[in-house]
């Protein structure tokens, strides 16, 4: 992949590093807040390639989809800070790794 | 010198009814089984004479068919009648078909098995009236019957060992027939035990047999002869002769004979006096072309034989069990049939097994018949006087003792322990050549102590004055006629069965020799040591040292009673390691059944408990438990640990997709 | 020339501030940080001639989302000693983000992207404004973008019941 001029393939890759590292913050992150923040960024990867994808085939479904994927994203954001706030009453802490009764 | 042209001239008759032979007492035990079964379960109610009826006409049929068959086989003597009843084994190369053969050996072999086992039966049925186990006694004596019917008539080592265990363990059967007394159930034990150890020779000769020529069939190794070396014929018929050993009673194999004492006496009789002990005689003899092969082991089985037969006469002089005395007998002739077959003489070995198996049979049966009398009473030191009594029973007795001292010349053993002392002494001995004499003296000497004990015995029993209970004595009364009639029958033929054999020496005609010798004709080793005029000396050699064994012991026993005391304080040490057979038992138990002991209680607690059960089931359980634990060393509880799971999952199947 | 410049410094900035969110031990600067990444790939977007998206992404996102998550933060008025325990550690970070590399990264510049000829069309004038994503919505899209409105409802109503002190 040559440097210049920008192709399409330039933003998938930054897309790709972005879903990276996304991902590498959704599993190592102990606090919850962090977490949720990974994912969002992981979600906005997507929507990267998406509106690349976009402009490549010059189709308008793609900005569509974006609008989606974020509408989407905001509600999820929401729903999951309930459950943050739900759970804080509960052990009074945030911390992924106090939630193990999954354990045993 | 050998040539095998001879046996290629043999032509096979094909027969349709020799299983007729084995099937009867097969069929007798099956149908007395199962009505003992059905009896014992109360479903039926037996009467005992059915048992018998059933059992002895099974045998009685039995034996009048051998007989016709028989008949008709002599006038072609040189054509033995075969019988393939069904493919026993195909596996690959290796088939094995059961067949039955008629030849000269088993003619002679089955009318004499079938003649007396129906004498015995039609005795059994008087001696073991009253018993519970009535039924269960007949099913397993026609069972026996058939066994060894089934021995005799093989034409094939494999299906001869199917007959020779199942006599071994019929014997066991019937030794332990009363077995709710532990002493008898140890007898049986010990019987199938040391028979045991013998077929374990007996199957390493199989095998061997086997590897060498790849059949079990004694034609086709008679055609294969030429196939064994020296060396390996050596090692084959050793290992057969370990077996014959265990089977008839040799050293080192014989202890379990006088404990067989243990079983009902018909037993006695048919068993270890005339059937199953001389099985091993007779698989000797059917594997002669193969013992002429093996000077040494031949060498070996005649020096066992007569050190057999000299050791337990040594041993009869001091037993005090009538039926002990016979069973000690019993190893000493059969050492003389050995001897017999060990310098290749097989008709002389043959000659004498028939002889004795009637006299045997027929003081064995008396022998019952006293006891029955004395109401159990077996210890001969509280007998004595009894022809007085019971004058039918000793008559028969008397007859036997006739018969196997010797004393009336031509009658009983006569001529048949005269062979076997004549070819002893005439056949050249490849090995050593003192060894004739040798075999010869040693013979005599224990014929001499033949004559002896059972001269000591007859005295003891019948004559002088009665020293047992009072209460015995009043009851002494003569046996019912179905228990005296078989012994008198057995007494008489006993005393012209010797008729068969009379040597050519003195005139006679020698029918069973001249009507096995074809068959062993390759097999026998020329007796030519000595002129044929020397024979008859050698006869009334041993006429006279019988009558001397005679006389002495009449002059001991009878003449001079204090004789005896005053040669027991004289030899006080030689008495006690007789009066202790010889310590063998002792010994066997300090050395070879603690050792056995040992390996089975290793084997038992360290090896398969310890080890196998005990170890391998705890590695199991550890393992279980480790794994267990180490997989669940994955559930951390934590969300993000298992997001990395389903991440890795996810990633896994992206490239197993993508490639 | 321009173009690529822009789109350099944009995508390093993206991936500088994307870094250093995951690795933020507060989750006020992880936020804030986030809004910057946020501000960087809307400025992508318009490279895209994506314009109306990159606003949505502005107003949504960061206005919207972000200020949600910051409120919630600080709902929850965490001591500094409580975050303690909730740091990153370097050593799973990397070790995550090596996996990454080699599972999705590597594969996709190494393997994909060479064999892929991607090239930008001609755009139709009006790519990307506001009509022309409207116009999409009301034809094609008319659907889902009902049932977004009532995924939008449950989400409301299920936050509610969620974060509700007694049910």
């Amino acid at each position: 992949m040559e440097l210049y001029p920008i192709t399409p393939n330039h933003y998938l890759a930054l897309s790709a590093i972005l879903f990276t590292i996304g991902i590498a913050g959704v599993l190592t992150r102990k606090n919850v807040f962090l977490t949720l923040m990974s994912l969002e960024l992981m979600l906005n990867a997507v929507n990267l390639s998406f509106v690349t994808f976009a402009k490549v085939r010059g189709d308008m479904a793609g900005h569509v989809f974006v609008l989606f994927v974020v509408s989407i994203a905001a509600a999820e954001a929401c729903v999951g800070l309930a459950i943050v706030i739900a759970l804080f009453r509960l052990k009074e802490t945030v911390n992924l790794d106090m939630f193990k009764s999954l354990k045993d | 010198m050998l040539k095998l042209e001879h046996f290629q001239n043999i032509t096979y008759v094909h027969s349709d009814w020799l299983w007729l032979i084995a099937a009867l007492p097969l069929l007798g035990a099956v149908i007395n089984g199962l009505l003992t079964l059905l009896a014992a379960r109360k479903v039926l109610s037996i009467k005992p004479w059915v048992y018998a009826a059933v059992a002895c006409g099974a045998a009685i049929s039995s034996f009048v068919v051998s007989w016709e068959m028989f008949s008709q086989f002599k006038q072609t003597p040189n054509s033995p009648w075969v019988q393939e009843l069904f493919n026993w084994i195909e596996s690959g190369a290796f088939h094995v078909s059961f067949n039955l053969e008629l030849n000269s050996l088993s003619g002679v072999m089955i009318v004499f098995v079938t003649f007396l086992a129906s004498v015995i039966h039609l005795y059994s049925a008087s001696y073991m009236k009253g018993d519970a186990g009535f039924g269960r006694y007949f099913a397993y004596l026609n069972l026996f019957l058939f066994s060894m019917l089934m021995l005799v008539l093989a034409q094939d080592l494999l299906v001869l060992f199917l007959g020779w265990e199942g006599v071994g363990f019929c014997s066991y059967l019937l030794i332990g027939f009363w077995f709710e007394d532990k002493a008898n159930a140890e007898a049986g034990k010990k019987a199938i035990i040391l028979n045991r150890i013998g077929d374990a020779g007996f199957i390493a000769g199989l095998l061997m047999v086997f590897a060498l020529a790849g059949t079990f069939n004694f034609n086709d190794l008679l055609a294969h002869k030429q196939g064994f070396t020296e060396i390996t014929a050596t090692i084959i018929c050793l290992c057969f002769f370990f077996g014959a050993a265990g089977k008839s009673a040799q050293i080192p194999l014989y202890v379990w004979l006088p404990d067989a004492m243990a079983g009902p006496t018909p037993v006695s009789a048919l068993i270890h006096a005339a059937t199953m002990v001389t099985a091993g005689v007779y698989l000797i003899a059917r594997l002669h072309f193969l013992y002429v092969l093996a000077p040494w082991v031949s060498t070996l089985i005649a020096v066992i034989g007569v050190l057999t037969a000299l050791f337990a006469a040594t041993i009869a002089l001091v037993q005090n069990d009538i039926k002990k005395v016979l069973a000690y007998s019993t190893i000493s002739q059969l050492g003389y049939m050995f001897l017999g077959v060990g310098v290749t003489s097989y008709e002389a070995g043959i000659f004498h097994l028939i002889t004795h198996g009637f006299f045997k049979a027929c003081l064995f049966l008396a022998a019952g018949s006293v006891i029955h009398s004395l109401r159990g009473e077996q210890d001969i030191r509280k007998m004595g006087g009894l022809l007085k009594h019971i004058p039918v029973t000793s008559v028969g007795f008397l007859l036997g003792w006739i018969a196997i001292t010797g004393i009336l010349p031509t009658c009983g053993g006569f001529f048949s322990k005269d062979e076997i002392l004549w070819k002893a002494l005439s056949t050249p001995n490849p090995i050593s050549s003192v060894l004739p004499e040798i075999l010869y003296f040693i013979g005599l000497a224990a014929s001499f102590l033949t004559a002896f004990y059972m001269t000591r015995l007859v005295i003891l029993v019948f004559f002088g004055n009665y020293r047992g209970d009072q209460e015995v004595y009043e009851h002494l009364h003569e046996s019912p006629r179905l228990m005296t009639w078989p012994v008198l029958v057995l007494g008489v033929s006993s005393l012209f069965i010797g008729w068969i054999g009379v040597p050519t020496a003195i005139g006679g005609a020698n029918e069973l020799g001249k009507f096995l010798d074809p068959l062993f004709h390759l097999s026998t080793l020329e007796s030519n040591a000595l002129p044929h005029s020397l024979e008859p000396m050698l006869m009334l050699a041993s006429f006279l040292v019988a009558c001397l064994g005679v006389g002495m012991a009449w002059y001991v026993y009878s003449f001079k009673p204090a004789t005896s005391k005053n040669l027991s304080k004289m030899f006080t040490g030689v008495k006690k390691v007789l009066d202790g057979k010889y310590f063998v038992d002792e010994f066997y138990n300090a050395t070879v059944v603690r050792l056995a002991k040992a390996i089975a209680q290793w084997v038992s607690g360290w090896l398969i408990e310890g080890l196998l059960v005990n170890r391998l089931v705890e590695l199991a359980v550890k393992g279980v438990t480790r794994l267990g634990h180490a997989v669940k060393q994955a559930q951390v509880g934590f969300v993000r640990v298992y997001l990395a799971y389903i991440a890795a999952g996810a990633a896994l199947l992206i490239y197993l997709l993508l490639h | 020339m321009l173009e690529a410049f822009v789109f350099y410094i944009l995508a390093a900035a993206l991936v500088i501030f994307g870094l250093l969110m995951i690795t933020r031990t507060n989750p006020i600067s992880g936020a804030m940080t986030m809004v910057g990444a946020f501000g960087a790939l809307a400025g992508l977007y318009a490279t895209l001639s994506a314009s109306f998206v990159s606003i949505i992404q502005i107003l949504v996102y960061a206005g919207g989302i972000m200020v949600l998550v910051i409120f919630v933060i600080m709902l929850l008025n965490m001591h500094p000693n409580d975050l303690k325990p909730m740091k990153a550690q370097p050593f799973w970070v990397v070790l995550a983000l090596l996996a990454g590399v080699t599972t999705i990264l590597a594969p996709i510049l190494f393997c994909v992207l060479p064999n892929k000829d991607f090239t930008w069309s001609e755009l139709t004038p009006g790519f990307g404004t506001l009509t022309a994503v409207g116009e999409k919505i009301f034809s094609d899209f008319i659907f889902p973008f009902e049932v977004l409105s009532l995924v939008l409802l449950t989400a409301v109503i299920g936050a509610l019941v969620l974060a509700k002190r007694k049910l």
